[in-house]
């Protein structure tokens, strides 16, 4: 679409459609803005078409998801595994590495971090700040061998990472429901023992005898960890050598050829990290909230964390508010019917995101006749 | 454990992996990646099958399952056609904007299908036994026997797509505008409708795809789980295919067949004479359903290598918006 004049009969005016030549610092957050309420509007035309009351059902999302301290507590809950898997998808699309897996680091962060209480690896009596560490290393690790796997195969062999990840989500999750039905089944039902307490991540409501408005509040300490990841991502990718390189990568791969970059070496690193960051989040769900071994841990996280980073535009800090948004709108879309409404939100949300776009790059001109050319 | 009822079952399943994946050759060798296949089906075998529900009566105990397919083709090819603004018209990421659409069609078939899975209609499409070739030894029964009418425009569609490709004006105007759009625009081809057409043709291959599924291979609604990650097994394939619908075809039957098999192995007592294990631990059934999808990925390994050292590969301008007045790439 280059510059574009269209001229109605009639009209004192054109509309001139040109290349943008710099782009104002608040156009970004207001078209993302614009973006979400346009696909707010589009969710509500679709819903009140099936015969929903849409407003009434944004309404319950705002009051179910932010009304008071104790849902707000859940939303954070919710929010804490979204931080992790927006920062996954962030630095790995910050390198246009597509890493549609974060679904499925989240399962093998999940089932290493169990691995560590039900094999066990860690003894049940160990006190919780043995626990825990090893936990954390477990789904950190098991996360990074998840995405070590389609980094190896694209960075080597040149296989297409988009469904490489995306068949990993399968087989892990396969894999998952081996280990609950057939290993760690408690009484042939589709979930293993509750782990101990030392496995558990500490809440809100543990220190409600110190402070007694923590009473009953969910909200666990993988929220701390999420946010610290958020501030380690950004570092590395705009403050180290490391993340000039992530980006000079994404944005020029053969520029960065000639600067000499390591883009193989770079590739394993970027999918193992992110894919590490993902199976924090399969960790901290397992021994934040779940606290056993399940199947179907996840309502689809991993790609919720793909509109994330993409809304957040691939800003680490960013990233915490806007999973927090998100948070609430998975909280309270549990109980809407249809049950695909908070799914097909999203997707207008991302449409209407890449559809934006167009305005960050050109901009719409009304002349008046006559006032150029 | 039948080896003959794993292939025939195998080509009919296939089937919709052959509709997916040629759809998609026609899109990418246009130029334009669509990673919503899977979104598409959904949609496809959604609509088809609420059309059959809705038009089942007591006179008509079937419906109209070929009403269907033309909705599930219409509606996943307009589907596609918003994957075509947003890419062709507003130049945004392919990548995204697939995945986009994966999650606006599995969204929008949810909650339009909202309660579908319990309607129970029996589309009625005709199985067809051919009189000579299903006498042919070991082909005709796997080929010619009792296959859906479905099956047999397959077999149809794969000669007619590399005919059209390969040896055809419009077919050589395809490749032209997904190899080189700069040039094939000198040329005085409209790169921009082009594009839009076999997005759109793609989509509406893909939408039948998903009413193979909901009206002919596995009848009904089933959610998500109506089409489990097909539409993304179609996607590896093209790659496998390096964009020819004979190799494509060769795939999806082989997926078909490797779906069936593992279904049926869990049946016998003795697997080549020794106990067979998945019959005594259900459990190691997970791992036979890791198979599909680990054998994408050793199948995207095998196209890639052979693109590598064949020098062969993704037509040269796949995933590139294309702008009028701009360089070429």
């Amino acid at each position: 679409m280059a510059t574009t004049t269209a001229q109605k009969p009639g009209l004192p005016f054109t509309i001139k459609i040109e290349p943008r030549l710099n782009v104002p610092g608040w156009l970004g957050p207001a078209v993302s803005l614009g973006a979400i309420i346009v696909a707010l509007i589009l969710g509500a035309i679709v819903l009140s078409l099936v015969g929903g009351d849409p407003w009434a059902a944004y309404a319950h999302i705002a009051r179910a998801a932010f009304g008071d301290l104790g849902v707000f507590s859940d939303t954070l809950v919710k929010a804490t595994p979204l931080i992790f898997v927006g920062l996954a998808c962030s630095l790995a699309f910050r390198m246009k590495l597509w890493n549609i897996g974060a679904e499925g680091q989240f399962y093998a962060g999940a089932l290493g971090a169990s691995a560590v209480v039900l094999i066990p690896i860690v003894p049940p009596e160990a006190p919780g700040w043995v626990t825990l560490p090893v936990m954390t290393i477990a789904g950190l690790v098991c996360g990074a061998l998840w995405g070590f796997i389609p980094g190896w195969l694209k960075a080597r062999l040149k296989v297409n990472e988009i469904i490489t990840t995306l068949m990993l989500n399968y087989i892990i999750v396969a894999l998952t429901n081996f280990f609950v039905f057939a290993v760690w089944s408690e009484g042939g039902f589709q979930m293993s023992k509750t782990f101990q307490k030392a496995a558990w991540l500490p809440r809100l409501a543990d220190f409600a005898k110190q402070v007694t408005l923590f009473r009953g509040l969910t909200t666990h300490a993988g929220l701390i960890l999420a946010v610290i990841a958020a501030v380690v991502v950004w570092y590395i990718l705009y403050r180290s050598r490391w993340g000039y390189e992530i980006r000079l990568i994404g944005d020029n791969p053969r520029a960065a050829e000639y600067a000499g970059i390591n883009i193989v070496r770079n590739t394993v690193l970027v999918m193992m990290t992110s894919g590490a960051l993902a199976g924090l989040a399969g960790m901290s769900e397992i021994a934040g909230v779940v606290h056993r071994l399940q199947t179907s841990i996840s309502p689809g996280y991993g790609f919720t964390g793909i509109i994330i980073a993409w809304l957040a535009k691939l800003n680490p800090l960013v990233v915490i508010f806007v999973s927090i948004l998100f948070g609430g709108l998975i909280l309270a879309g549990r109980e809407i019917q249809p049950a695909g409404v908070p799914r097909l939100i999203q997707g207008i949300i991302l449409f209407m995101l890449i559809a934006s776009d167009v305005l960050m790059r050109y901009r719409v001109r009304i002349v008046r006749a006559g006032a150029e050319e | 454990m039948d080896p003959i009822i794993i292939l025939q079952a195998g080509v009919a399943s296939g089937t919709v992996l052959l509709f997916a994946t040629i759809g998609e050759i026609f899109s990418e060798r246009a130029g334009v990646l669509n990673l919503g296949v899977e979104g598409m089906m959904l949609i496809g075998a959604m609509s088809a099958y609420s059309v059959v529900v809705a038009t089942t009566t007591s006179d008509n105990p079937g419906g109209y399952p070929w009403l269907g397919l033309l909705a599930a083709m219409i509606a996943a090819g307009l589907l596609a056609l918003l994957h075509g603004i947003i890419t062709i018209h507003f130049q945004a990421d392919q990548v995204v904007s697939g995945l986009a659409l994966t999650f606006l069609g599995a969204g929008l078939s949810l909650v339009l299908g909202e309660g579908l899975s319990k309607a129970g209609a029996n589309p009625f499409l005709p199985k067809i036994t051919v009189p000579l070739l299903s006498a042919i030894p070991f082909l005709g029964p796997i080929l010619f026997t009792e296959q859906s009418v479905l099956v047999y425009i397959g077999y149809a569609l794969i000669p007619a797509a590399w005919f059209y490709i390969n040896r055809t004006r419009p077919g050589l105007h395809l490749r032209a505008i997904g190899e080189n759009p700069t040039a094939a625009d000198a040329m005085g081809l409209n790169v921009y409708q082009l594009r839009y057409f076999y997005v759109f043709l793609g989509g509406m291959l893909a939408g039948l795809a998903g009413g193979t599924i909901s009206l002919a291979i596995s009848p009904g609604w089933f959610s998500e789980l109506t089409t489990s990650g097909q539409g993304w097994i179609a996607i590896g394939l093209v790659i496998f295919a390096q964009w020819d619908p004979w190799r494509a075809a060769f795939g999806s039957y082989a997926f078909g067949a490797l779906r069936r098999a593992i279904l049926d192995i869990q049946g016998p007592t003795t697997l080549f004479g020794f106990n067979n294990p998945f019959y005594y631990n259900p459990y190691y059934g997970f791992f036979m359903q890791m198979l599909p999808y680990a054998f994408t990925i050793i199948v995207l390994i095998i196209g890639s290598r052979q693109a590598l050292r064949q020098r062969l590969g993704a037509p040269a301008a796949l995933g590139l918006p294309y702008v009028r007045g701009e360089r070429g790439h």
